[in-house]
């Protein structure tokens, strides 16, 4: 076993792996760019090495930097996490050059998966099902379209070197292709520096499951499938394990397809096979092909860990130390059926917009497994992956888990940023995902019910407003005291958009009365509970400066209004044209003076790694351009400005 | 050491107090309820109707959230004036803002539209000498007419009239304590100085205004026509005239405004005492009215009291052998060190002087006193006169007259006779002075009093060689008794402000507790006490 390894990563994966190290005795380096100086995994780590600023082509993605930090930190190893460089086989190349070990697969077996057309044309090879589907490298657009034609619509475009869901398109018929594959190409570009595509038949009421392999370098076995059906834009939202509806003869047919497809690479380390299958019959062993394999350490690993008790970075460690495979198949089992939902920062009404802020108050449930590579009081940035944290639920049945699940996110406290808890919560309490019934459509064809907002009830407002007012924290003995008569006093405070007052009555330290306009409840504190109208209450109120977060069931934000701040609240008119988050404005497609109509693409601010269309809100004639492309801009300011054609007039 | 309750909270006798008791508190209840209600339904409307705060929802607004509200004289001018003035047209009392004790007197608009009757001129005045014995500072929430003009004789020109008003306000100033004025409403006449004497004046747009005269008086003194806003308003004040410092959108931003002033004073509370971790009483202060018997000539322990209201129960007591009527030791209230004096029967001699003795002791440790009068005087007769019993009660009063200690009072049965000097009673200027609703104070006892005024009576007539039959005798003494008993009765003193106010002796230690972290709030100046008669 080594006894230093670096770890070229940050977030929870980071930290995911350094707990491994460190439970083995295997001393950690952190590496970190100056965003994440203050970063939970860099406080985890023995020590920890500057590697650049915050932009990742210039951190997370220096090759040279990292290894220079392991030498001269005196780690054995390196282990790449996901994502950044775990999946290029040039980094491995340069670790194992200077002696160092890769705690992954051979560069030439990553080279051997990396290009998807390639990987493909090797599985037919080695008697993996594939997709019907074009990966040449003919990349004239008429030539693809012309494949398109030939493999039928719908298609699926897809980046060759892509992953993640980036310079991925869906084209439903021919007339649309041209224009997907352009933006598929722009994005494969921006973010893997390789415009090629590939284009695959869309399969209709497809299922994405996944084979966890782990091989020697000669043999492997396979740790059974995941599902990650439940996806949103290609991104995984909710996965689990077992797959439902799966059977045995099934499950042997995917696993010894997985098993060959990693053997037929010589495939060492911790592998995913991911399958496309046909759901719109149930499952069976001839419906499914290969897609892709995934030659890293998969973010949705804990649900498999958790089924089978297999420490999977173990295994990596002790694997890639020299060690033959930990486990023979006959050895694994499953156990149970386990849950992993991927809590972000991010605004789901707003179409799931990736968020930023500093997490306040971060609290997870207590008897769940949250691999979280933030702290309360930590920053969510615009650099990097907005993700929380994963929560992973490990029950006896798949009822069970996601019961526990359920439970778990409605116990899970984040202030300081929207998140997409309601909306997980929404999705463990769809009856269709309960039954089963799981295909990667079905986030997307039931998003009104699922991304509908919260609303706080009556109790939380008049919890809230006690946050507010400061009545929350234990009070002097004397709070609320009067020789007869109690007074209410009054707060305002704001939900989203909406305006609230409360009228509070303080009639001893831990007892009020709160009327809201509609309603008025008895608040009582006991210890750390809350009784309202005698009912016990499962809520917390988290205070933060002026505002104030009250979690109960979803976590709902209010903000304090101080009388003092008298500001007459802007008019909306849909003329200006704001950047929705802070980022980099790609491309600005419009000029002064230019007409435009409502829906129009009027810029492009890339953020988050991902492009977004900024459109016209309403008709106009454009007045002002206030900023240009390659432009840097914060989250609220001011990009295009609009006109009405009367003013223009006038 | 603990003190040990003889009562038995299961007997009859209990019981029968506790009712008596309840019915008597059932009475201030109802009485401070209708104070609070302020004047009536419909100028309550009317004063809603204009966009404005009742004026005790300002109060509670200006506080900080939960802030305990300490009342001073709530029922006051209960009774008077036919009932027109509800709690004097001013509410005032001791609450917390950012954390500081402050004065608050507040003008309820919707009685008389705030004018001034001689017992608001005294209530304003009262709440004044709180804040400056106290170093609070005060905040004015002014919405007033100023003086009641039927009432100007007994409200203008005295010494404690509408003037003291200002000059209070100026000495306080000079003292360092702050005088904050929000104008809520009408600031006329003599009124209009509250704003202008304070240090910081917050007004409200398009509804305060400040004026010596109003435009009726400027048509008929000049012919001049002018709005009220034009002459006197929240924009003409903070943009031309300068009277006033901030211009505030309405209610809720104006107390803001004062809150933020408070917010800005830089003030700390001077560390006078050292406090302890406060203790519940080890017995219930629920139990107090049964405790307290229900006619006053019915003697029972004090300690019963005491033991209900203090920390833990504990009390050490002082000098326990000698002088037995009065009751004298150290106890905490909530954390804070007092000492007692408490009455156990008529004050003799001995029990003087060890009141006395006691006073010197607080004073030399800077302990707050705290008098729990129930006395019905000092001794009588020739014993008592020629062993100088007056000698050794003037060295209780002066002891009592003359320490800077805090002292807080609270009447918890008969106040009679010299007694109440000893006890530091009003004119002895007590920090605050509380009263039991089962209380009565006077000279002496009405049958006491129809007895001397009957002796004279038929001294005069037997001289005269006449004859006084026992009925007439008995009809002569009636009114006097009459009047005694409604004068003595504790709703009639505290709508005179004879006293602080009535409380519900079940809050009394939360009262005391209040009473005294306010008194607190100013320094302990050293004592130095008169020539002790020896």
């Amino acid at each position: 076993m080594f006894t230093k390894i670096l770890i070229a990563n940050r977030g929870e994966i980071a930290c995911r792996v350094m707990e491994t190290a460190r439970r083995l005795g295997v001393r950690t380096v952190a590496v970190y760019s100056d965003a994440d100086r203050g970063a939970k995994h860099v406080a985890m780590a023995d020590e920890a090495v500057h590697i650049g600023p915050p932009s990742p082509s210039e951190s997370y993605l220096m090759g040279d930097k990292i290894i220079a930090a392991a030498l001269e930190t005196g780690a054995e190893a390196i282990h790449p996490g996901y994502g950044f460089l775990s999946e290029n086989p040039g980094f491995v190349d340069a670790v194992e050059a200077v002696g160092l070990a890769f705690i992954g697969p051979s560069a030439s077996a990553i080279r051997a998966m990396g290009l998807k057309d390639a990987a493909k044309v090797l599985m037919e090879k080695a008697g993996v099902p594939v997709v019907p589907g074009y990966h040449g490298e003919n990349q004239d657009p008429e030539h693809l379209f012309g494949a398109a034609d030939t493999i039928g619509y719908p298609v699926l475009i897809k980046a060759v070197a892509g992953g993640g869901g980036k310079g991925m398109r869906l084209v439903e018929a021919p007339e649309k292709f041209m224009e997907a594959l352009i933006s598929a190409k722009g994005e494969a570009k921006t973010a893997f520096g390789n415009e090629a595509v590939l284009i695959e038949k869309y399969i209709i009421a497809p299922r994405h499951i996944e084979v966890q392999v782990f091989g020697d370098g000669t043999k492997a076995v396979h740790l059974f499938e995941r599902d990650c059906s439940l996806q949103r834009r290609h991104q995984k939202v909710i996965e689990e394990a077992p797959a439902p509806g799966m059977t045995e003869e099934m499950r042997a047919a995917m696993g010894a397809a997985g098993v060959r497809a990693a053997e037929a690479i010589g495939y060492a380390g911790a592998g995913t096979v991911e399958f496309i299958v046909d759901g719109s019959h149930g499952l069976r062993p001839d419906g499914f092909w290969f897609m892709e394999m995934n030659t890293r350490l998969q973010v949705e690993h804990p649900v498999t860990e958790a089924i089978t008790g297999v420490d999977l970075v173990e295994w990596q460690l002790r694997v890639a130390s020299g060690e033959s495979l930990p486990a023979k198949q006959e050895d694994l089992s499953i156990t149970g059926h386990a849950f992993e939902a991927r809590l972000y920062a991010e605004d789901v009404p707003k179409g799931f917009l990736p968020a930023t802020g500093t997490l306040t108050h971060l609290q997870f449930p207590e008897n769940t497994r949250a691999d979280s590579g933030v702290r309360a009081g930590d920053t969510i940035s615009p650099w990097y992956d907005p993700m929380i944290a994963k929560l992973t639920t490990h029950g006896s049945t798949r009822s069970v888990a996601l019961h526990q699940m359920e439970q778990a996110l409605a116990k899970t406290e984040v202030a300081g940023s929207v998140t997409n808890l309601a909306f997980l919560r929404a999705l463990t309490r769809h009856e269709g995902f309960a039954k089963g019934d799981v295909d990667t459509g079905l986030i997307d064809r039931n998003l009104e019910t699922l991304a509908v907002d919260p609303v706080p009830c009556s109790k939380t407002r008049s919890l809230a407003a006690l946050g507010l007012m400061g009545l929350s924290k234990p009070q002097d003995p004397s709070a609320g005291f009067t020789l007869w008569v109690p007074t209410p006093q009054e707060t305002q405070f704001r939900f989203k958009d909406k305006d609230i007052r409360a009228k509070v009555t303080t009639l001893g330290p831990s007892l009020f009365d709160v009327e809201l306009a509609d309603i008025c409840h008895c608040v009582e504190r006991a210890g750390d509970v809350w009784l309202v109208d005698g009912v016990k209450t499962d809520a917390n109120i988290v205070p933060l400066g002026a505002d104030v977060s009250v979690f109960f069931g979803n976590g709902y934000h209010f903000h304090g209004i101080d009388p003092l701040d008298r500001a007459s609240a802007a008019s909306g008119d849909g003329n200006i044209i704001e950047a929705p988050m802070p980022g980099l404005v790609k491309e600005v497609f419009v000029k002064v003076g230019a007409k435009v109509s409502k829906g129009d693409r009027l810029a492009v601010l890339e953020a988050m790694k991902m492009e977004h269309a900024l459109l016209a809100a309403r008709d106009g004639i454009v007045a002002e351009v206030l900023t240009s492309a390659g432009a840097q801009v914060e989250a609220g300011a001011a990009l295009i400005q609009l006109e009405s054609e009367e003013e223009v007039a006038a | 050491m603990r003190l040990q309750s003889q009562t038995l909270t299961t007997s009859e006798d209990f019981l029968r107090r506790r009712d008596v008791n309840l019915q008597a508190l059932e009475t201030a209840t109802e009485v401070a309820a209708l104070a609070a209600a302020g004047g009536g339904e419909k100028s309550r409307a009317r004063h809603l109707s204009r966009g404005k705060m009742l004026p005790r929802e300002r109060v509670a607004n200006l506080l900080d959230p939960g802030s305990p509200f300490l009342e001073v004289g709530a029922t006051a001018a209960h009774g008077m004036y036919d009932g027109a003035a509800p709690c004097a047209g001013v509410i005032a009392g001791v609450g917390r803002v950012h954390g500081h004790e402050v004065m608050v007197v507040c003008n309820d608009a919707t009685v008389k539209g705030g004018t001034y009757y001689p017992m608001t001129v005294k209530k304003h005045l009262r709440a004044q000498e709180i804040a400056e014995e106290c170093h609070l500072p005060c905040i004015y929430l002014v919405d007033s007419g100023g003086a009641n003009l039927p009432n100007q004789d007994e409200v203008f020109p005295d010494r404690d009239h509408f003037g003291r008003i200002f000059y209070n306000q100026a000495r306080m100033s000079a003292k360092g304590i702050p005088q904050i004025a929000v104008v809520m409403g009408s600031c006329t006449a003599g009124g209009a100085y509250v704003p202008a004497m304070s240090d910081v004046t917050i007004i409200v747009k398009e509804q305060g205004t400040i004026f010596l005269a109003g435009p009726p008086l400027v048509k008929a003194a000049t012919g001049e026509v002018v709005t009220s806003e034009d002459l006197g308003g929240g924009d003409v004040h903070t943009r031309l005239s300068g009277v006033a410092d901030y211009l505030a959108e309405d209610d809720t931003h104006a107390l803001a405004l004062a809150r933020r002033t408070v917010e800005s004073l830089n003030r700390a509370k001077p560390q006078t005492v050292q406090w302890q971790t406060p203790e519940e009483p080890a017995y219930d202060p629920e139990e107090l009215l049964g405790v307290v018997p229900v006619d006053l000539r019915t003697p029972y322990d004090i300690r019963e009291v005491i033991a209900r209201i203090v920390d833990g129960s504990r009390f050490d007591e002082f000098k326990a052998r000698f002088g037995e009527t009065l009751v004298t030791g150290f106890a905490h209230l909530k954390g804070c060190p007092v000492g007692i004096i408490a009455n156990n029967g008529v004050l003799f001699s001995e029990a003087a002087q060890k009141g006395a003795h006691f006073v010197e002791l607080c004073s030399q440790r800077n302990i707050p006193l705290l008098f729990l009068q129930n006395i019905t005087g000092f001794m009588v007769g020739r014993k008592y006169e020629n062993e100088g019993i007056a000698r050794h009660g003037a060295k209780l009063v002066t002891a009592v007259a003359t320490t800077n200690v805090p002292k807080i009072t609270m009447v918890v049965g008969g106040s009679f006779g010299a007694g109440n000097y000893g006890m530091a009673g009003r004119a002895y200027q007590p920090r605050f002075m509380w009263t039991w609703p089962n209380s009565r104070i006077s000279v002496m006892g009405g049958e006491q009093a129809a007895g001397v005024l009957a002796t004279v009576k038929r001294d005069a007539i037997e001289r005269a060689g006449g004859e006084w039959s026992a009925a007439e005798e008995a009809a002569f003494k009636q009114p006097t008794i009459d009047m005694f008993e409604e004068q003595s009765h504790p709703l009639y003193a505290s709508a005179r402000l004879w006293d602080d106010g009535i409380i519900d002796p079940r809050k009394s230690r939360d009262v005391l507790a209040l009473s005294l972290s306010a008194a607190l709030c100013a320094p302990i100046e050293e004592t130095r006490f008169g020539v002790f008669r020896m």
